[in-house]
């Protein structure tokens, strides 16, 4: 029984993780909205390091290529992967302004949360530990006078 | 040379003296401060062994130590010799001297020719040696507050010294020469650089990198003498608070220069540089907080050594960082062998780091443990913990494109998508614990105890989300354009839980004051802060980084739009209606200027005018972007001229609506309030100290006495 709770609570936890994976990566119909947010996903090769949307170096051939070209794969129906890899094709991976979900490039995405909840992890254990170690204080008098006079003294005193 | 106009040839003769001898002075200068620096470090290092071990040579230690501080003092005399050498060879024009050739010109007005001294490799490292000295000559000369402490400080701070006066003397010295022919003019600064801001920005961010140099140097002077006590700690966050306090002006500066200069509609880009400055202010924070837990507990001695030292290191990494072409930037400077003097001066930093370390951490045990996870000690465990996990990313993020070149044979870009995915929610993770920490006592807190101060706070962000729906926030519905709508929502609902928590402590302590002296609230409230300068300045900071991060959330709902301008003719954004007055071109010595002047109506009123430019500077053969900016606390109207139709000369305009910018900068003075009332002594500990002040003549003695092995 205990094994068949198990098993469907980490289906019902892998389902969680699709549905959360598949509205994170949700794409729009709109093509406005598309040409956006990959213009915001990609950089300007001219070298000047910024977002290729945002290139406001007037006359700027590159921006004004690339641009033309995401305007093109969208009127073809491409999807956004297949526009990003497109790109990355032409332009190579620094085209993109963050590295795509694959192989080694995991890891720039990964490491840093899963360092954080490890983090949070170990401080939670070595509280405990603390905890463990340290003599346990006397039994509080649970009178309400005395709760409300400690109340009121440890107000006044932390001023 | 300024010297056209002179009538008598004596006088042009002495300043043509004058200017062909001062990149020889100021060499020798920076010759003469490493010797200082030299004999500062290795007499005081000499001086505080025999203290130690108790040995004693023909001149007695305390003679020795005192000939080393004022090596120190005189290192501090050199090198603004120095400095003012190289001030006085771009007022004077001196072309002969390569840095001024390079990032100066005759016409550049004079408040960016004193600008020139940090615009470039040799000026700014310079600059960094010259701010390093000014801090050691503030130390120096307050030795009396702990006169053997202060001596190590002052030792290692030579050794820090004597890194940089190598680098100005061997590897980029700023008066080399240029060989053959003077040219008469300079190629000039680079224009991005001639902005108001420039002037102040960087020595304010180096005056904070700079500064984590004496925290550091305390640090690893406490641990090497196993100081006796939490003295040391009281001292060193006095200097860290000022050091962040000038990291976190710098930082924001740059971010406002940015907004104003570069022209992309926003402040802050995910730049390397960028990152370099954020990574140290990210640990300086954690240590400002955990140090809270030394002194009034005696826990996590270790914990925050090493924070110090990795604010120090994280310093000198942002600089070898962007120095050595490691990581490509915006604003690097230009890749040069520079960067193996860094990677030599961190390794040996660390190595001495580590060894003092494994040396002495017998003396860092600490005195009390962790009661329970729900205290004000472990919601400081877990702020340093997500600062650190923050600098991490930052650092993470960073290096990133070089190891996955070494990895996979190709560089990547990590750029704003990454940190926006990756470090928002971790930033949005510690303004709730801001909320959190205020509420929690010392040692433990009860569940009622939390029940009780929680419920408001939490009323108080729930009811902001529902408000801010609906008002129109609805993440759901713009969830396709991105997370944006709902990191905002949730910044906002966050900042209103901590504004109640910090109210509420505010408004708690002032209604006792207030029962008790029968003084009204706001009095009350004054004399609260002046009781405990330090824990409500504190409070004064979390504020308005909570401010800060009410106008960051505004970016989500960023708008542009661009377009070519006519005579009369307008363009719409949001509430505005921008009608083109005229455009024109101008010219003066420096640059040649092109802009468009812009009626800003507000429906059929006009509220003001606006004039956008794009200057093209005639030495550096480059072009800038002026950008006109009509700022309210709602959203910024910000204009840039984007250029000109080459077809018909019309200007193209582009127009952003950046909503509750203005919010970003009023934090900032709010934080900076907040630090000056932190650091502010208590009311009443200044009124004691008044009463039990020591004989001067007594306490250089008492102090000696005192910092014993």
């Amino acid at each position: 029984m205990r094994r068949l709770f198990r098993s469907s609570g980490l289906r019902l936890l892998q389902l969680g993780l699709v549905g959360l994976l598949a509205i994170f990566t949700m794409g729009s119909a709109d093509n406005a909205v598309r040409y956006n947010d990959l213009g915001h996903k990609m950089m300007c090769v001219c070298g000047c390091g910024q977002i290729l949307i945002e290139c406001n170096h007037l006359g700027c051939q590159y921006s004004e290529a690339e641009l033309t070209e995401l305007r093109m794969a969208l009127h073809q129906g491409k999807s956004d992967t297949e526009i990003l890899e497109l790109f990355q094709a032409k332009y190579g991976p620094t085209v993109l302004a963050a590295p795509m979900l694959t192989k080694f490039n995991l890891a720039a995405w990964f490491v840093p949360p899963v360092v954080l909840l490890i983090g949070i992890a170990a401080t939670i254990a070595l509280v405990r530990k603390w905890r463990l170690r340290t003599v346990a204080m006397p039994v509080v008098p649970t009178t309400t006078t005395f709760q409300t006079a400690r109340d009121r003294i440890r107000r006044e005193t932390e001023l | 040379m300024e010297c056209d106009n002179r009538s008598s040839p004596n006088i042009l003769q002495e300043t043509v003296l004058l200017i062909s001898i001062m990149p020889a002075f100021g060499s020798f200068a920076l010759l003469l401060a490493l010797a200082l620096s030299g004999y500062n470090l290795f007499a005081g290092a000499i001086a505080l062994r025999q203290l130690a071990t108790g040995a004693r040579g023909r001149v007695s230690p305390e003679r020795l130590a005192e000939t080393a501080r004022r090596a120190g003092i005189g290192s501090f005399f050199a090198v603004t010799c120095a400095a003012f050498a190289l001030v006085w060879a771009a007022f004077t024009n001196d072309f002969s001297v390569s840095y001024i050739l390079h990032h100066s010109n005759r016409a550049l007005p004079g408040p960016y020719k004193f600008a020139a001294l940090w615009s470039g490799q040799e000026g700014s490292l310079l600059l960094w040696a010259w701010l390093l000295a000014t801090y050691g000559l503030v130390l120096r000369l307050r030795h009396k507050v702990d006169v053997k402490l202060t001596a190590y400080a002052s030792t290692i701070l030579a050794g820090i010294q004597i890194f940089f006066l190598l680098l100005l003397n061997f590897a980029a010295p700023p008066f080399a020469l240029v060989a053959g022919t003077v040219p008469q003019d300079g190629f000039g600064l680079n224009p991005l650089l001639q902005y108001p801001e420039m002037v102040i920005h960087p020595p304010m961010l180096y005056l904070g990198y700079v500064g984590f140099s004496v925290p550091f140097a305390f640090a690893l002077g406490a641990l090497m003498m196993r100081y006796p006590g939490e003295k040391w700690i009281h001292i060193t966050r006095r200097w860290t608070m000022v050091t962040w306090l000038f990291l976190t002006c710098g930082i924001f500066l740059g971010a406002h220069w940015a907004y104003s200069v570069l022209g992309w509609g926003g402040y802050w880009g995910w730049d390397p540089v960028e990152n370099a400055s954020l990574m140290p202010w990210l640990t300086g924070t954690a240590f400002l907080h955990s140090v809270m837990m030394q002194e009034k507990r005696g826990m996590m001695k270790s914990w925050n050594v090493w924070l110090i030292f990795s604010t120090f290191a994280l310093s000198i990494l942002g600089t070898l960082l962007t120095r050595s072409g490691l990581v490509s930037s915006v604003h690097a400077f230009a890749e040069s062998a520079i960067g193996t003097w860094f990677w030599t001066f961190l390794v040996i930093v660390l190595a001495v780091c580590l060894f003092t370390y494994i040396l002495q951490r017998d003396h860092l045990k600490s005195e009390h443990k962790l009661e329970s996870l729900v205290s004000r000690e472990s919601s400081f465990l877990f702020n340093n913990l997500v600062l650190l996990a923050a600098c991490f990313t930052v650092l993470w993020g960073t290096l990133f494109p070089v190891i996955s070149e070494y990895v996979q044979g190709n560089k990547v870009t990590v750029g704003p998508p990454f940190y926006n995915r990756v470090a928002i929610p971790i930033g949005l993770f510690l303004l709730f614990l801001t909320g959190i920490g205020p509420i929690l006592a010392w040692r433990s807190t009860s569940f009622k105890s939390i029940r009780k101060n929680f419920i408001l706070p939490a009323v108080s962000a729930v009811v902001t989300a529902i408000v801010l729906m609906a008002c129109g926030v609805r993440p759901w519905q713009d969830w396709s354009e991105g997370q944006g709508s709902l990191y905002s929502l949730m910044a906002w609902s966050l900042g209103a839980l901590v504004v109640t928590a910090v109210g509420s402590e505010f408004l708690r302590g002032a209604g006792v004051i207030s029962r008790h002296t029968g003084q009204n609230l706001f009095a009350s409230m004054i004399q609260l802060m002046r009781r405990n300068t330090r824990r409500y300045g504190g409070y004064i900071v979390h504020f308005g980084v909570v401010v800060i991060f009410i106008g960051l959330a505004g970016s989500a709902f960023n708008q542009s739009t661009e377009q070519e301008l006519n005579f009369k003719q307008s363009m719409k954004m949001g509430p505005y209606r921008l009608v083109c007055q005229d455009y024109s071109q101008d010219s003066n010595l420096n640059y040649d200027t092109e802009y468009a002047i812009l009626d800003v109506y507000r429906g059929d009123k006009k509220i003001t005018q606006l004039s956008p430019e794009r200057r093209f500077y005639q030495a550096s053969q480059t072009t800038s972007t002026i950008v006109a900016n009509h700022s309210t606390l709602a959203w910024d109207l910000y204009v840039i001229y984007a250029g000109k139709d080459p077809d018909n000369g019309q200007p193209i305009i582009k127009v952003f609506l950046n909503p509750l910018v203005a919010w970003v900068w009023i934090g900032v003075l709010i934080v900076i309030l907040g630090t000056f009332v932190a650091l502010t002594p208590n009311m009443t500990a200044a009124f004691a100290a008044s009463r039990t002040r020591v004989p001067v003549s007594e306490a250089p003695a008492m102090a000696m006495g005192k910092g014993g092995d």
